[in-house]
């Protein structure tokens, strides 16, 4: 760690919401969330449309009040000042358009107050064609080194890997992690499941509430599925979700969560034909989006683990 | 009316001839640049083709061949006639200022359904992806998740034999993903050939073949078992950053690392992996980009 990372470490968590919760109106968007982030740690922010992960990111940018609760940054609460130590990726990305690479680091450097940074070595010989004509991933990798060029305590990052390639979002979360390596904290969001294993802790809300914590084995805990293979999977398929069961396909076979082999056995046996002849039906350890399907329904209340 | 013998097995995967569309060795130019280059597709009736890649790998351009908005420079493309295609293009294939139920309306005439048949289909399709509440609403105002489901559906109304779906699944939280497959898995149960485009591996691994493209180039073809079994070479695992000498075979994932060894190379520290698809994808761009045989077809 270097000097400034581990006064940082000695200094308490970077960002902490204590119970907060956010109005608009009738509507509760975000409802008694609690998070923290230390200082190199890379905090994954899971939760479907509307379930309040912009409104939480909001609050901690300071650009939006909480109703109840607080939230500090750096110990205080949000400010201007707090702001400065923030790297920020929204998911439009935050760029000028047509601006060059050069002119947005320029810009960015004299609102953050800072000394203009080089230009990353991928994308110098971009240096004069505006933002927008630059293709989506090399946009992405730009707004990542303008989000990291004043070098800041905290990253927050709202789906930084959308529309890019594997290998070039192996080497984004190569970035990421840098930065965390470096001592900054970090709170993404991401839709895809895969990358929450690069997160040392996951957040998954669900309907302004915070329905599960910790990392992806603690929060798949046992939870099963029931998978279904036949060679007559398009039958099988028809019949599952005809008695109302959600219904994955997974290449060949059917992958559905919430109800046990034996009742899918029954569904299945019931239809007779086709549907039945020759299925194996088990049950297998559900994935991390499975159980966050199952946590996202609607009333699916569950306790949160301290 | 258990006991009973399991009698022939239905279904499109019954082995009987099955209808194939897709497109042989095609190949597009914009302008001087070479946007596909020799690209083949096998779409097969009852079974979800998946085309994967990053922004600007051809995807677009070969689903828009594919459905006959885009005239190949060379090469075939086999398709069924354009009332039995349904294609829901990248821009999003919804008016936002028609209501959900308007969208569907909208294109049940374009398709030269009947009212009674549209009525029946339209309900029936909504309620499927849990729309129904949100008939009168305006595409516009849905959100993301919602209004690709509306795009999805609008295009599987006429119950087309050849599905085109470009990136559906883009930018769409977990929950509406996990709805937009069932949609799909459902469209390819029916016996429909569907032919979706993705950035996500994870989606690919859920279709029964996959072409890979990165930038208008095939990199890898063929069922996920086929471009697994492809990987030439074999992979290490490594919980820290790997050797200089490795790094740029090397890849992040999870947390932790994957390296690279091409054939008949020294190899290094670190554990035996068995690839996946990823692994699989990644490793043909990784040769591609180094220049070393490695591309699985």
């Amino acid at each position: 760690m270097t000097g400034r990372a581990a006064d940082r470490a000695l200094a308490g968590p970077l960002a902490v919401c204590d119970s907060v919760s956010r109005q608009f109106g009738e509507f509760t968007a975000v409802s008694e969330v609690s998070l923290q982030v230390q200082a190199g740690e890379i905090v994954g922010l899971l939760g479907a449309n509307g379930a309040g992960k912009t409104t939480l990111i909001r609050m901690l940018l300071g650009l939006l009040p909480a109703s109840a609760g607080e939230v500090l940054l750096f110990g205080a609460a949000p400010s201007r000042g707090t702001r400065r130590r923030i790297g920020y990726v929204p998911q439009g990305l935050g760029l000028y358009d047509d601006l060059t690479p050069e002119q947005n680091l320029e810009f960015s450097a004299a609102a953050f107050g800072g000394p203009r940074p080089e230009l990353p070595a991928p994308l110098r010989r971009y240096a004069g064609t505006p933002v927008g004509s630059l293709p989506l991933g090399l946009q992405r990798r730009f707004a990542f080194a303008q989000a990291l060029s004043h070098q800041p305590d905290l990253l927050i990052l709202d789906e930084p890997t959308s529309g890019v390639d594997p290998l070039g979002r192996a080497r984004l979360w190569d970035t990421i992690a840098g930065a965390a390596a470096a001592g900054a904290g970090v709170l993404v969001t991401t839709h895809y499941m895969e990358e929450a294993g690069e997160c040392a802790r996951l957040v998954i809300m669900a309907d302004g509430r915070v329905v599960a914590q910790g990392t992806a084995p603690e929060i798949i805990g046992a939870a099963q599925v029931t998978v279904v293979e036949t060679a007559a999977w398009a039958a099988a398929f028809r019949v599952l979700e005809e008695a109302g069961m959600p219904v994955a396909l997974a290449g060949r076979a059917l992958r559905v969560p919430g109800t046990g082999p034996a009742e899918v056995r029954r569904a299945l046996a019931a239809a007779g034909g086709a549907a039945d002849g020759h299925a194996r039906v088990s049950a297998a350890p559900a994935t991390l989006e499975e159980r966050f399907f199952q946590l996202a329904q609607p009333g699916f209340i569950t306790e949160v683990p301290a | 009316m258990t006991g009973r013998p399991a009698g022939p097995v239905a279904g499109p995967a019954a082995g009987d001839a099955v209808e194939e569309w897709g497109t042989d060795e095609i190949s597009v130019h914009y302008q001087r640049r070479l946007a596909l280059d020799k690209i083949t597709l096998r779409a097969a009736a009852g079974q979800v083709t998946a085309v994967v890649g990053g922004d600007g790998a051809g995807k677009t351009t070969l689903l828009r061949c594919l459905a006959g908005a885009l005239a190949p420079a060379s090469g075939l493309v086999r398709r069924p006639a354009a009332r039995q295609i349904g294609y829901l293009s990248a821009s999003s294939g919804t008016y936002p200022d028609l209501t959900a139920a308007e969208n569907l309306d909208f294109r049940a005439s374009a398709y030269g359904l009947s009212a009674a048949q549209a009525r029946a289909r339209s309900g029936d399709l909504l309620d499927r992806a849990g729309l129904g509440d949100a008939r009168n609403r305006l595409a516009g105002q849905l959100s993301g998740g919602m209004r690709q489901k509306l795009g999805v559906i609008a295009a599987m109304l006429a119950s087309p034999r050849l599905l085109v779906l470009d990136e559906p699944t883009t930018g769409v939280d977990p929950v509406s993903r996990s709805g937009l497959w069932w949609l799909i898995a459902g469209a390819a149960a029916a016996g429909c050939a569907v032919v979706l485009a993705t950035t996500y591996l994870d989606d690919a691994e859920r279709a029964a073949t996959v072409l890979a493209l990165d930038d208008g180039r095939e990199l890898a073809a063929g069922t996920p078992d086929q471009i697994i079994g492809a990987v030439p070479g074999t992979l290490r695992g490594l919980t820290g950053r790997p050797p200089e000498a490795d790094e740029q075979r090397a890849w992040r994932r999870g947390g932790r690392w994957r390296v690279w060894d091409p054939p008949q190379s020294a190899g290094g520290p670190g554990e035996a992996i068995q690839p996946d698809l990823q692994d699989a994808v990644t490793v043909a761009a990784l040769a591609r980009e180094l220049g070393l045989p490695g591309s699985t077809r």
